[in-house]
C-alpha cells in the first residue's frame, strides 16, 4: 500500500497498546488462582479455594439474583422500546423526527452521575421508595440508545418490498409483522438483547444511587473492595464475570453477523458503529 | 396531507410514542425537576420550597466547590487528550494497515472493557501501588532503589485509569471516520505529488475531525461525572466534582447543593461540548459531492 507513517513501527506501536489495553485484566485470574490473601507478586501458589468461598456466600448470591432480575427486565424492556425507535425511524416519516430521536439518545451523552441525581431527586420528591424497580427505569434508560444503534441498521437493511409482497398476498399487517419481519430482524434482536443485558450487569452509578437495601452484583463487590481480606474471592468473581461477559459478546456478534448475512450485507467489521 | 397529519405520520409517531414518553417521564422530568430542586434549599430534615440562588451563590463563592469544578474540568481534558491522541494510530494503523482481520482487532480491543468498570479500576491500585505490580517489577530488574510513589493516589494515576477505561470509546468513532475515507482521494493526492506527511495532513487529518469530535465528546462527557476512579486510585488530591455531588447526597445531607452543583457541572459540560463540536465542524475537511 502507499507510505505513510511506517506500518512497522505502527504495527509495534499496536502490540504495546493491546499491552497496556490487557495490563489489567491479565492480573484478574492470577490473583483469583493464587494462593495467598493478600493482592501482591511473588505469586505463591495454585489454589482454587477463592472460588470456593463464593458458593458459601449469601449475600453475594442474594446480589446475582437481583444483578440477573435486573439485567433481564431491562434487557428485555430497553429492546421492546429500542425496537419500536428503529422501527419508526427506519419506516415511517413524521414530525420532529429528530427532534424526539436526539431527546431518546440524550442518556449516550449525559455524564451518568447526572442522571443517577436527577432520578434520585425525583424518587424523593415523590416519595417513592429506592428499589430494585428505580435501579431498573434508571438502566432501561441508558440501555435503550445502545438498542437503537444496534437495532437501526437491521431495521434499516430490511427490504421493504418482502413486507408489501406479503399484504399483496393477503397476510394481515400483524401476520406479515410475524412471519416476515420478525424473523429478519431476530438475530439483531438476540444482540441487542445480550448486550443491554451485559451494559445492565456492569452499571454502577446509577443502581449505586437508586438501590435500596437489596444491592445489584456492582454495588456489592463495591461494598467488598474496603475489605482486603475479601480481595481474593472478589478476583474470582472477576473473572467468572469476565469469562460471562465475553461468552455473552461472542454470542451477540454471531447473532449480528447472521443478521447482515441474512439480508445480504457483507458483515463489515464497523457496522452498527457507523 | 389535507387535514392534521397524513397516515404514515401518525403511525410513525404511535410507534415512536412508547419510547418517547418513557423517555418524557423518565428523563424529562427528572431533569426539570433536578433543576428546580437546585434553588431550593435544605432546611434540616425540611426542604424549604421557597426559590432562591443560594445554592448556586454557595457554588460559586465557595473555594472548594470552584477547585473541584476546575480539577475535574483539568483532568477530563488531559484524559480526553491523552486518550485520543494515543488511540488515533491504533485507529489509522487498522484502517491502513491491517488487510485482514480487522474484525478481529477491534474485537481484541473490546473484550478488556467487558471486565467489571470497578475491578478494572480497582486493578490499576494493585498495579500502580506501593508495594504494586510496577514498583516490583522496576525493583526487580533494578531500575529503581525506592518504590515510585508518584503513580498512585494523585491527579496522573485518575489520568491513567481513566485514558485506559475510555480506550475503546475513542478507537471506534476515529476508525469508522478513517474507513469512510475515499481511497483514491489519498492517490489524487500523491499523483499531485504530496509526500507522505503532506497527504496525511490535508487529505486523511481533515477528514477524520468528525471522527476525532466523536471521541473527544464521548471520552470528555461522561469523564467529568466519574467517581470511582477518583474515590480509587486519585487519594485526596484526585478527587472530583462527582465525589462532591455524592457526598452532599449522602453524609452531608443537603441535596439541593449537590443539585446545584450536578446542574452546574452538566452546564460547563454542555457549553464545553457545543465549542468542541463547532470547532470541528469549522476546521473538519469536506468532500464536495
Amino acid at each position: 500500500m502507499r507510505r505513510g507513517l511506517s506500518p512497522t513501527w505502527l504495527g509495534f506501536y499496536a502490540v504495546v497498546y493491546l499491552l497496556f489495553l490487557y495490563a489489567p485484566v491479565i492480573l484478574l485470574p492470577l490473583f483469583a488462582f493464587n494462593d495467598a490473601t493478600i493482592i501482591a507478586f511473588p505469586l505463591s501458589g495454585f489454589t482454587t479455594e477463592w472460588f470456593e468461598v463464593l458458593w458459601t456466600t449469601d449475600a453475594l448470591h442474594s446480589a446475582v439474583r437481583n444483578s440477573a432480575v435486573v439485567a433481564s427486565i431491562t434487557a428485555v424492556v430497553s429492546t421492546l422500546l429500542g425496537a419500536c425507535v428503529a422501527r419508526a425511524s427506519a419506516r415511517y416519516r413524521f414530525p420532529a423526527q429528530k427532534g424526539i430521536l436526539g431527546f431518546i439518545m440524550l442518556p449516550l451523552v449525559l455524564p451518568e452521575i447526572i442522571l443517577a441525581v436527577a432520578l434520585i431527586v425525583m424518587m424523593m420528591q415523590l416519595g417513592l421508595s429506592l428499589s430494585l424497580w428505580t435501579v431498573i427505569a434508571g438502566h432501561i434508560l441508558i440501555c435503550t440508545p445502545f438498542s437503537i444503534a444496534i437495532l437501526s441498521s437491521a431495521f434499516a437493511g430490511l427490504d421493504q418490498s418482502l413486507e408489501e409482497a406479503s399484504f399483496d398476498l393477503g397476510e394481515s399487517r400483524a401476520g406479515t409483522f410475524r412471519r416476515i419481519t420478525l424473523p429478519l430482524v431476530m438475530p439483531g434482536i438476540i444482540s441487542s438483547l445480550l448486550i443491554c443485558f451485559t451494559i445492565s450487569l456492569d452499571e454502577f452509578i446509577i443502581a449505586f444511587f437508586l438501590t435500596g437495601t437489596d444491592v445489584t452484583l456492582p454495588v456489592y463487590i463495591w461494598s467488598q473492595l474496603r475489605f482486603p481480606t475479601k480481595l481474593p474471592s472478589i478476583m474470582a468473581l472477576g473473572t467468572i464475570l469476565f469469562v460471562l461477559s465475553i461468552a455473552l459478546l461472542v454470542l451477540a456478534e454471531m447473532f449480528r453477523r447472521r443478521a447482515a448475512r441474512r439480508q445480504g450485507q457483507g458483515a463489515s467489521a464497523t457496522e452498527g458503529f457507523a | 396531507m389535507t387535514r392534521g397529519l397524513s397516515r404514515e405520520s401518525r403511525q410513525g409517531l404511535t410507534l415512536i410514542g412508547l419510547p418517547f414518553g418513557f423517555a418524557l417521564i423518565m428523563l424529562a422530568a427528572p431533569l426539570a425537576m433536578v433543576i428546580t430542586f437546585s434553588f431550593w434549599t435544605q432546611n434540616y430534615l425540611d426542604i424549604d420550597r421557597t426559590l432562591t440562588l443560594a445554592n448556586y451563590q454557595e457554588v460559586f463563592s465557595q473555594p472548594i466547590y470552584q477547585t473541584l469544578l476546575w480539577r475535574s474540568l483539568r483532568i477530563s481534558v488531559i484524559v480526553t487528550v491523552v486518550t485520543v491522541v494515543l488511540a488515533f494510530p491504533i485507529a489509522y494503523y487498522l484502517s491502513f494497515h491491517v488487510k485482514r482481520n480487522k474484525a478481529l482487532w477491534l474485537f481484541l480491543i473490546t473484550v478488556p472493557f467487558w471486565t467489571s468498570y470497578l475491578l478494572r479500576v480497582f486493578l490499576w491500585k494493585v498495579i500502580l501501588g506501593y508495594n504494586g505490580v510496577l514498583n516490583t517489577a522496576l525493583l526487580e530488574i533494578g531500575l529503581i532503589r525506592e518504590p515510585l510513589t508518584f503513580i498512585l493516589y494523585n491527579a496522573n494515576a485518575v489520568v491513567l485509569t481513566l485514558a485506559h477505561a475510555w480506550a475503546p470509546f475513542a478507537i471506534l468513532p476515529i476508525f469508522v471516520a478513517l474507513e469512510k475515507i475515499d481511497r483514491s482521494l489519498l492517490e489524487a493526492a500523491e499523483d499531485l505529488g504530496d509526500g507522505p506527511f503532506r497527504r496525511f495532513w490535508r487529505i486523511t487529518f481533515p477528514l477524520a475531525i468528525p471522527g476525532v469530535v466523536a471521541a473527544t465528546l464521548i471520552v470528555l462527557i461522561p469523564t467529568v461525572g466519574d467517581f470511582i476512579t477518583p474515590r480509587l486510585v486519585g487519594g485526596t488530591d484526585g478527587l472530583m466534582i462527582a465525589n462532591m455531588i455524592q457526598i452532599q447526597f449522602g453524609k452531608a445531607n443537603n441535596a439541593p447543593l449537590g443539585a446545584a452543583l450536578a446542574v452546574t457541572s452538566m452546564v460547563v459540560v454542555a457549553l464545553i461540548s457545543i465549542a468542541i463540536y463547532l470547532v470541528g465542524r469549522k476546521i473538519g475537511g469536506r468532500v464536495a459531492r
